[in-house]
């Protein structure tokens, strides 16, 4: 990871960068795996190196692939720089060892996840029911974080699209449609692996209570099928799809659905987000509570990143070589 | 009004209706959408303010989750104070902004904007009442991604630019934060304040403590805009939409520094914390520069949002002198700046808005003749100004007089005299403009410039009028103030 983090700064060629970045975000996915922070990992893996290599991607479309080299070195920055590093070195001076069974963060707060969250909240997975449960507000105070940025991304782009021509949407299209059907191998291959994909994002959605996974990923990686679509049958052709009110919509409708789950529970006796009191059981009403919370995550978190790739994707120019920007 | 759920109705209910206004298509439903839900946060943010007076810090657990295994929301003096100041501040910027965005925003942006507006609102109420570390970090990103948003609205191009710098700067401060907060987790294995406050004296001789404290008080002086770190502030306010500037510059680098305090009193109040001084001197000299150099920068502006925007670094600079002095005076001259600044700055960014909204431009020469031809504007503008200087009979006055007093207590006279000079400072660059304004000829080609519409007249005088009245009458303010400043250093209420 040191490698290809030196790799990043000296590189010149902005496309080489995203695609090391991408292999950066794997090798670290790899290390929490190692750490047993398997949740994490998988996120990582697909945001990092999966969804974010993609918008980067995207973007270098829109602004060329070279680096505008900079002559004079910014000594100021390089001495902060050094200064924040030493200070977190400094840091881990005093840290208790990596594993260190006495270490104050197992004796606190996580016993209780560990041992009681079974019969407490229910799913196997006790980093569901921290995230989804014992700390749901934090959860839906991040997906607020994604739809936020959904919703700038449309308020900021989406009016650079109108200047454009009217029929700018259709000849992207139609270009895109010409490049791709000279190779009718991906696009078969596409055809069989987007409903697997799809089912695959399905799994991850619901199986989330017992094996690594839930709201954040199952979104990812519905939203890749999708953005897979429009890479290779053309942008307005996926929009045709997926269009645009609908993922307006969706959007919303998660946050709404992961906050509305926290009303009901204040309406039916309990405080805001307490989904025990939603049914007589308290670990079904657990159940039914990150059931929902968690499909309104996966909603809002997939429509967010088929809206910010697709607003970045119609402003691709029609002709690479007669709108290059210099 | 007793409910138990008031404390997180009044942060949910603008986070709620944010996705409606976003589905919605036109700007007015949004308005009335965002007007109620704002003016009711307001009504509960007072609701819980006076039960906090009445009968002590209120406790909320959410998901009936007991802290420190789930998050609670603990709400003392301080906390429901800054409600009160942020969505008071939202009501009335929202009531003003329908007639100003319908002539800096085009149509089709209108609800994203309420919607953007709504979730800054959401984000800033969730800082000031919640108790735990990580929660706010995640509130502290929805309130500063949604101000970027807010920010690039702008018809001005520049916004953009200036929007981007402050994106980069924030994503540092947010980014210094989490790392602080991480070590801090990683020594005591808790997230929640209190129990962080109570765990870490254990701890406090570590390095990994320092650096965290180190990390979190950088990361905060990035989004207070302290000197240095305050390059992001004054072009983000000069050319965003003229309301953004007043809901931004009353709210979001106050609720910076109630969290600068959290951090500081109710958490590493207790530790022993020789460092705490050394963090006190140093702010001290940085409140000091800052007050001087942005008083003189701001001198030397021609756009008057931006000179403005400087004027508000330097006040940013007297909180942080007063929170320096780390005792019960001065940290309670720090906490009523914080009301105070936040009306008397509201009524000049609003009063700013206006004359653009007529003329078109916020520049000085802009202002030539406006005390005749717009004279409520320009009355709430001298107001404004008066209490920015520090004259008797309004806010500045009592803002400056308890901090005075505070140096004065802890023997260091010099420090009063540099108080009183800075405001030599303001007395220039508010005359400038008030100059322009009521002595020079209204330019004939402007001769159709009219009063602003009464629905931003209003507020405008709303908040002029409480800098007089909280100036005369400061009993309720300065009582809230010095419990709130007693309760930071552990001996009060």
């Amino acid at each position: 990871m040191t490698v290809i983090g030196i790799g990043l700064i000296r590189m010149r060629n902005l496309f080489a960068v995203v695609m090391l970045s991408g292999i950066y975000s794997l090798l670290a996915a790899f290390l929490y795996v190692i750490m047993d922070a398997v949740d994490v990992a998988f996120t990582e893996a697909a945001v990092g190196a999966g969804i974010a290599t993609v918008l980067m991607l995207a973007t270098l479309a829109l602004t060329g692939t070279q680096e505008k080299p900079s002559r004079h070195t910014n000594l100021l920055s390089i001495a902060i720089v050094t200064v924040t590093g030493a200070a977190l070195v400094y840091g881990t001076l005093d840290m208790p060892e990596y594993g260190d069974p006495d270490a104050p963060i197992h004796h606190h707060v996580v016993p209780r996840y560990m041992n009681d969250s079974a019969h407490e909240v229910g799913p196997p997975n006790v980093v569901t029911s921290v995230l989804a449960s014992y700390r749901g507000f934090d959860t839906l105070g991040e997906v607020t974080v994604i739809f936020t940025a959904a919703v700038g991304v449309i308020a900021l782009i989406g009016r650079i699209r109108r200047r454009r021509s009217l029929n700018h949407d259709a000849r992207l299209n139609e270009r895109w449609a010409d490049t791709m059907s000279s190779k009718p191998v991906l696009r078969v291959l596409t055809k069989l692996i987007i409903p697997l994909i799809m089912l695959f994002a399905l799994y991850v959605q619901f199986h989330g209570d017992y094996g690594p996974g839930g709201g954040f990923q199952a979104g990812v990686i519905f939203a890749s099928a999708l953005i897979l679509y429009g890479l290779i049958f053309g942008i307005d052709t996926a929009r045709r799809a997926v269009p645009e009110w609908m993922t307006r919509l969706g959007l919303a409708l998660g946050v709404l659905m992961y906050a509305g789950t926290g009303v009901a529970g204040l309406v039916m006796g309990g405080n805001f987000l307490n989904y025990s009191v939603l049914a007589h059981d308290h670990l079904h009403g657990q159940h039914w509570g990150i059931f929902t919370i968690e499909l309104g995550v996966g909603i809002t978190v997939a429509a967010a990143m088929v809206t910010i790739f697709f607003t970045f994707a119609r402003l691709l120019p029609v002709d690479p070589n007669d709108e290059k920007r210099s | 009004m007793t409910s138990p759920h008031l404390p997180v109705l009044m942060v949910v209910l603008p986070l709620m209706s944010a996705p409606f206004c976003a589905v919605m298509r036109r700007g007015l439903p949004a308005w009335s959408l965002a007007l109620v839900v704002t003016w009711t946060s307001f009504a509960l943010a007072l609701a819980v303010l006076t039960q906090v007076l009445d009968h002590g810090t209120i406790i909320y657990s959410i998901g009936d989750w007991a802290a420190p295994w789930g998050i609670e929301y603990r709400i003392d003096r301080i906390g429901a104070f800054m409600a009160v100041i942020v969505s008071g501040i939202g009501a009335l910027s929202l009531a003003y902004s329908r007639r100003s965005i319908a002539h800096e925003i085009g149509v089709r942006r209108r609800p994203l904007f309420y919607t953007m507006f709504l979730l800054s609102l959401a984000g800033l109420l969730g800082i000031s009442v919640t108790g735990d570390a990580f929660n706010l970090f995640v509130f502290l990103e929805i309130s500063s991604l949604s101000s970027y948003v807010l920010i690039s609205l702008a018809s001005d191009r520049r916004a953009l630019t200036a929007a981007y710098r402050y994106l980069i700067m924030g994503t540092i401060g947010a980014t210094f934060y989490i790392i602080g907060v991480g070590l801090m987790y990683m020594m005591t294995g808790t997230l929640n304040l209190a129990d962080l406050a109570a765990r870490v004296p254990e701890v406090a001789g570590t390095r990994t403590i320092l650096v965290a404290l180190g990390f979190l008080t950088v990361g905060i002086s990035l989004k207070l805009a302290l000197f240095p770190l305050h390059t992001w502030l004054p072009n983000a306010y000069a050319f965003a939409p003229s309301v953004v500037t007043v809901f931004l510059a009353s709210t979001a680098t106050k609720v910076a520094i109630y969290v600068l305090l959290r951090i500081l009193f109710t958490v590493f109040g207790k530790a022993d914390v020789i460092h705490a001084q050394e963090i006190g001197d140093v702010l001290m000299v940085l409140a000091l520069l800052a007050m001087f150099v942005a008083s003189l920068v701001a001198i030397f502006q021609d756009n008057v949002k931006r000179l403005l925007a400087f004027s508000s670094l330097a006040q940013v600079g007297y909180m942080i002198l007063g929170v320096s002095m780390a005792t019960a005076t001065g940290i309670s001259a720090g906490i009523i700046h914080l009301f105070n600044h936040a009306i008397m700055k509201g009524a000049l960014f609003m009063a700013v808005g206006c004359v653009f909204m007529r003329t078109g431009s916020v520049r000085v020469e802009a202002f030539a003749g406006l005390g005749r031809a717009m004279p409520v504007t320009m009355a709430a503008f001298v107001v404004g100004g008066l209490s920015l200087i520090g004259v008797p009979a309004t806010v500045g006055f009592i803002s400056k007089w308890t901090l005075i007093q505070a140096a004065l207590e802890t023997g260091a006279w010099p420090l009063a005299v540099l108080i009183l000079l800075s405001s030599l400072l303001a007395i220039v660059y508010v005359w400038k403009v008030v100059e322009v304004a009521y002595f020079q000829p209204l330019p004939s080609y402007r001769g159709d410039v009219r009063e602003a519409p009464l629905s931003m007249v209003l507020p405008m005088w709303f908040l002029a009028g409480c800098s007089i009245y909280f100036g005369i009458d400061a009993a309720t303010t300065l009582g809230i103030a010095r419990d709130a400043a007693a309760a930071l250093l552990g001996n009060g209420p």
